[in-house]
């Protein structure tokens, strides 16, 4: 689904944070990009938003070249991604409300485009119905997280793109933030790419992990989690082994 | 604020107006009471227009210096490039007293209702301009990105996250100036008009000598500006309910 050919970026007058980088995404697949703070993951992650684009090579989606924001891709950041001065209910409803503002005009919106304008079932099966009328401001992380959540997925994207979801959380929150993750990634049958610095995030939400060193990143270094969703994989031995690798290999770049 | 603590600060305020008139006793202080009878008076009578010319030129210039102070604002907030090139201009002209160029403006635009709107346009266009400027350029990028992503061009982020981003400043710089402006109003009505609560103040205090008018059209004018600033204040307990309930 996703292809980066020979892709370089290197901010303006600054460090290259990739050199000729090669890197393939099968439909349907979850990956998670781990690396230390500065190694290019964020970047990684609005490169494949259309927000920020190539200096060199190509990126790829559904064999079509990237070049704006896709209509299907849903981005969830860490913070700061709600309205302030919009409700729960009015943060859910903005990407069909841009939507309509537009029309199926193929760009902003596909272009068969027909919005339900209903977020309420998101907003419920998020469980924060409740918190509907409430502003940002009023609301947990949690539930705020759960809103952006519920606002990218009224939009019905093929692919998910989410920049350290969880990591301002606690860790109970965070818990179960994760496991909703993975329920409604294998719902929708979504390709997701989320970006993380925590190992263990990495490892309950990639079923490949992508790992990345101090740029320039050259060479995909790659894993994979025969074991990601399985019940209770959290616990197991498994889980313990790699993160332990994961672990070992960030260590030693 | 509460009602019933503005009511007693009225209260408050007219108790002590009495006193004075009443230690001074001179006709240049009428009572509150004198007054309030030749207000009802002179509003049948030929205040009410006045009143109604000065309040046009207010809200006329108000909601010009928002169309144009709260674009460019946002654009200037938005593009370092071009508040690099236009800050230096509107750090010079900022704290310009706007009441200095009522002649230059008087003698450009002449007669009529122009000038006084372009008198205290220009007070709020700085004031505006320079609040909403600061207000986006302190969104986070991350809510611009996280807005785009979701489809939204220029067209869209400016409806959905810059012009309700950039209401509480408006709101805060009407706040601010809305005084000013009126005071400003007064000054400009003191030429080249006949219409207006200026030009009905001096001509009641120093042509005709009706001292009791003359505070009639005092009173007015403080009406016109309280009235404007309770506006701002519901508007922003409209608009902006969120800043409050966070």
């Amino acid at each position: 689904m996703i292809q980066f050919e020979s892709v370089t970026y290197a901010y303006p007058n600054s460090v290259v944070i990739f050199q000729d980088f090669n890197w393939c995404v099968e439909r349907g697949k979850a990956w998670a990009v781990l690396g230390p703070s500065g190694c290019g993951k964020t970047t990684l992650l609005y490169l494949l938003a259309g927000l920020r684009f190539p200096t060199g090579g190509k990126i790829l989606i559904d064999e079509q070249p990237l070049e704006r924001p896709r209509p299907h891709t849903g981005l969830i950041l860490q913070e700061y991604g709600l309205l302030p001065w919009a409700t729960v209910r009015q943060n859910a409803e903005l990407g069909l409300q841009i939507r309509s503002f537009y029309g199926p005009d193929g760009k902003h919106a596909p272009s068969n485009d027909r919005p339900t304008g209903d977020v309420e079932p998101w907003l419920s099966r998020l469980g924060i119905l409740s918190q509907a009328d409430k502003y940002p401001g009023q609301i947990s992380g949690g539930q705020r997280q759960r809103t952006a959540i519920a606002r990218t997925l009224a939009l019905q994207p093929d692919l998910l793109l989410m920049d350290e979801p969880f990591s301002s959380l606690d860790a109970p929150t965070r818990e179960s933030l994760q496991n909703l993750t993975l329920e409604l990634v294998a719902e929708q049958k979504l390709t997701t790419v989320i970006v993380t610095h925590a190992i263990e995030e990495a490892a309950i939400l990639g079923q490949k992990i992508l790992l990345l060193g101090q740029p320039p990143n050259t060479i995909t270094q790659t894993i994979d989690n025969p074991n990601y969703g399985e019940p209770g994989f959290r616990e197991s031995a498994e889980y313990l082994t790699l993160c332990r690798d994961l672990r070992s290999r960030i260590g030693g770049q | 604020m509460r009602r019933r603590d503005l009511l007693i600060a009225v209260l408050a305020i007219l108790v002590v107006w009495q006193v004075f008139a009443m230690v001074v006793n001179r006709p240049i202080l009428p009572t509150p009471i004198e007054v309030a009878q030749v207000f009802f008076v002179e509003l049948q009578s030929g205040m009410l227009d006045h009143f109604l010319a000065s309040l046009w030129r207010v809200l006329a210039s108000t909601l010009l210096a928002i169309a144009t102070a709260a674009p460019l604002g946002i654009i200037l907030g938005q593009s370092k490039r071009m508040n690099s090139l236009l800050a230096p201009v509107v750090y010079l002209l900022y704290p310009i007293p706007k009441v200095v160029l009522v002649p230059i403006v008087l003698l450009f635009l002449g007669i009529g209702d122009l000038p006084k709107i372009v008198i205290i346009y220009l007070i709020l266009f700085f004031q505006i301009l320079v609040l909403v400027r600061d207000q986006a350029a302190s969104l986070r990028p991350e809510l611009i990105l996280s807005v785009s992503s979701l489809g939204a061009g220029r067209r869209a982020l400016f409806r959905f996250v810059y012009f309700p981003a950039s209401l509480p400043a408006i709101l805060t710089a009407l706040r601010q100036s809305v005084g000013t402006a009126v005071a400003v109003l007064y000054v400009a009505e003191l030429f080249a008009t006949q219409k207006g609560l200026g030009y009905y103040i001096y001509l009641n205090g120093s042509t005709l000598f009706n001292y009791p008018a003359m505070y009639a059209g005092v009173v007015a004018m403080s009406l016109l500006g309280v009235g404007l600033y309770f506006a701002v204040d519901w508007l922003e307990h409209r608009l902006c309910s969120w800043q409050t309930a966070a």
